[in-house]
């Protein structure tokens, strides 16, 4: 099988999708001749040119909006956020516009947009350019909301967001676009709403996202040491959520632990949480452990920044606190 | 749309008789609507919140009447003369206002959510600047299919202190796309009025456009045949690939912000004069000579329209309450 990093599997499903599809556009600051600050759409541009690969004014809102326009238009617009941070400048475009058209038209509108964007810590920004917003999406009814951790699942699940008829906001981690994976000879679509099991584990079910999911696979492994198996799934899709998978792995379990890099407090791991205790009350032999970013704007010095954002060992603390329950 | 037969024969500034006589209907029927919305919501038996835009119907006919079925508009809050004149039947809106299954939008959008997207009206907004991003990229959607078809969107002057009114125009003319910015210039943002909300005296907002290099094109909002004549001019514009135009309309809102608004902020005389000198219908009335039997006429017609638009929608099917969830996703 091929290997790829995360960010060319990113580059692939694009390439793909507007080498096959004349509907199919991106547009964002800085996306041409420069490749995007992450140089994901790095190529684009000399194989599409600039009608289809678009460089766009510092306008936020107008990115997203007149995408939303040209989506309900039948076009399938790929708009790239530079840093999810920004998606606070956008929000209103995305909750009240892009979530609500089809309600509100009485289901004559649909809106095939796809928001892409990166975040995350791990190199010293500052405050405003790593956070990770995720929970604030999926409370959005009409929104759908990806999060990929690896490169298999990043290709084939950006391919299901473009030909998803609604807008999905699709996050990428800053720190994961050099990872490498193996990826199939061709893209395989990954549906929206499907959970991936990365490990199966009998003691322990840790629910990860992002960059959490490669940190409780270490964890896992370091627990594994302990004799405590752990089973790692990483739901992929946050919003549909696949809730059966999870929940079926923590009845198997009987524990569990919840993984973001975003900050704990009504992350989430709060939203799993709640629908794991409700669906496995009497299956669960422990409280849910959450682990998350301490509540703090991330600071830059990076000893504070390393400290504020959760890795393997929080993993690994939070698997053993919830087997020690006994 | 004028044809260019209609347009060459007709007198004066290039409006056919017949044409004008049209839009005189036309405004006579969106007024008569609205003051029907007033009275049914004081009834008790209109939900929601709801502004009219009595007064400002030359804006919406005149624009509507100059754009083909296939353009686009994105609507505001005061959005029942852009859906009339874009070729909702009454009914239809009306139904949505009492929440039925035979509204525009099943009863899911109320009155500052009017679509009606098989007549190209994609959706009035209840954010103020909310719609105009969308129709950039509606423009640009045509732009980059070829499609001869222009993307309009409406906004009052209060919308031109949003931020997506900056960036909207800003983009529309760096990528020259055929949108046009129907600015409904009243002078109020709610109580607010221009004085305290603008930067630049009310009849100069048009200056806007300049900062974005955009074409400007101007007209009397209170003049439906200037109003139409306008947005030919803006039409062509855009449709010739020459970009987007601003289409600053100034015009006046003969009523409250909302229905019920007491209006205290406003000065009696000043608004006593405004109704008495700026009222589009009667202007036009007098110009076409509309004597009153001929007026009592119309008007009788007009006024059966909107009684049997309301008998339609209290006849109406109220939707199934867990239909909530029907449409959220595609
Ligand atoms: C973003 C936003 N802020 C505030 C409001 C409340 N609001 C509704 S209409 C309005 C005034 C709008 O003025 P203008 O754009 O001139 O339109 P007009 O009401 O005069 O037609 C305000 C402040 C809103 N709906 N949306
Ligand atoms: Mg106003």
């Amino acid at each position: 099988m091929p290997e790829l990093t995360y960010r060319e599997a990113v580059r692939d499903a694009l390439g793909k999708a507007l080498r096959e599809d004349d509907s199919v556009f991106i547009m964002g600051e800085d996306i041409a001749e420069m490749g995007g600050s992450m140089a994901v759409t790095q190529g684009l541009l000399d194989e599409f040119g600039p009608t289809r690969v678009r460089n766009t004014p510092i306008s936020e809102m107008a990115i997203v909006g007149s995408g939303i326009g040209a989506a309900i238009q039948g076009m399938r617009p790929i708009v790239e956020i530079m840093y999810e941070d920004f998606l606070t400048i956008s929000m209103e475009q995305l909750v009240n516009q892009a979530a609500k058209h089809r309600t509100m038209s009485g289901g004559q509108i649909s809106v095939p947009l796809t928001i892409r964007t990166q975040g995350g810590a791990g190199w010293s920004p500052g405050a405003q350019h790593a956070q990770q917003l995720e929970a604030w999406f999926v409370h959005v009814p009409g929104l759908k909301v990806v999060f990929a951790s690896t490169p298999e699942d990043a290709r084939g699940l950006l391919w299901s967001a473009i030909y998803d008829d609604n807008p999905t906001v699709f996050f990428e981690h800053r720190t994961l676009y050099s990872i490498k994976g193996e990826v199939s000879d061709e893209l395989q679509p990954i549906p929206l709403g499907k959970a991936r099991i990365h490990r199966e584990g009998s003691d322990v079910t840790v629910v990860a996202t992002g960059r959490l999911v490669h940190e409780s696979l270490q964890a896992a492994e370091e627990a594994e040491k302990d004799g405590i198996s752990v089973e790692v799934v990483d739901p992929r899709t946050l919003l549909p959520l696949d809730e059966q998978t999870i929940v079926e792995s923590v009845k198997k379990t009987a524990r569990c632990v919840t993984a973001h890099e975003a900050v704990t407090r009504g992350g989430f791991g709060a939203e799993l949480a709640a629908v794991i205790q409700h669906a496995a009350f009497d299956w669960l032999d422990a409280p849910i452990e959450r682990v998350g970013a301490a509540f703090a704007p991330l600071a830059f010095a990076p000893g504070m920044e390393q400290w504020a954002v959760p890795h393997a060992d929080d993993v690994l603390e939070a698997i053993r606190r919830t087997v020690a329950r006994g | 749309m004028a044809t260019v037969e209609e347009r060459a024969e007709s007198g004066g500034r290039g409006v056919s008789e017949a044409m004008l006589r049209g839009f005189f209907r036309e405004m006579l029927l969106i007024r008569r609507f609205e003051e029907k919305v007033e009275d049914r919501f004081r009834a008790g038996e209109l939900p929601g919140f709801l502004h009219v835009a009595i007064g400002q119907e030359a804006t919406a006919t005149g624009v509507c009447a100059a754009l083909a079925r296939e353009d686009v508009i994105a609507s505001t809050h005061r959005a029942h003369g852009h859906a009339i004149a874009k070729g909702t039947p009454v009914e239809r809106i009306m139904a949505e206002l009492y929440g039925k299954v035979e509204g525009c939008s099943k009863g899911y959008g109320g009155s500052m959510h009017l679509y009606d997207v098989e007549v190209g009206n994609l959706g009035a907004n209840a954010v103020v600047g909310g719609g105009l991003p969308g129709i950039v990229g509606a423009a640009l959607a045509f732009k980059m299919r070829g499609e001869k078809r222009v993307a309009v969107a409406f906004f009052g002057d209060g919308a031109t202190n949003t931020g997506t009114f900056h960036e909207s125009m800003n983009l529309a003319q760096l990528w020259t796309v055929p949108a046009i910015f129907v600015l409904e210039n009243n002078g109020w943002a709610e109580s607010t009025p221009a004085s305290q909300q603008l930067p630049l005296p009310v009849e100069e907002l048009g200056k806007r456009a300049a900062a974005y290099g955009m074409k400007l094109i101007e007209a009397d909002g209170q003049d439906v045949e200037a109003v139409y004549l306008a947005t030919l001019a803006a039409r062509e514009h855009a449709l010739a690939g020459k970009g987007p135009v601003l289409l600053h309309l100034r015009t006046h809102r003969l009523t409250g912000h909302f229905v019920g608004d007491p209006q205290v902020y406003r000065d009696k005389d000043e608004l006593k004069e405004e109704r008495e000198t700026k009222d589009p219908i009667r202007l036009l009335g007098a110009r076409l000579e509309i004597g009153e039997d001929e007026f009592s006429t119309i008007d009788g017609e007009l006024t059966a329209e909107v009684e049997a638009a309301v008998e339609f929608a209290k006849a109406g099917t109220d939707p199934k309450p867990e239909d909530a969830l029907k449409y959220v996703y595609a």
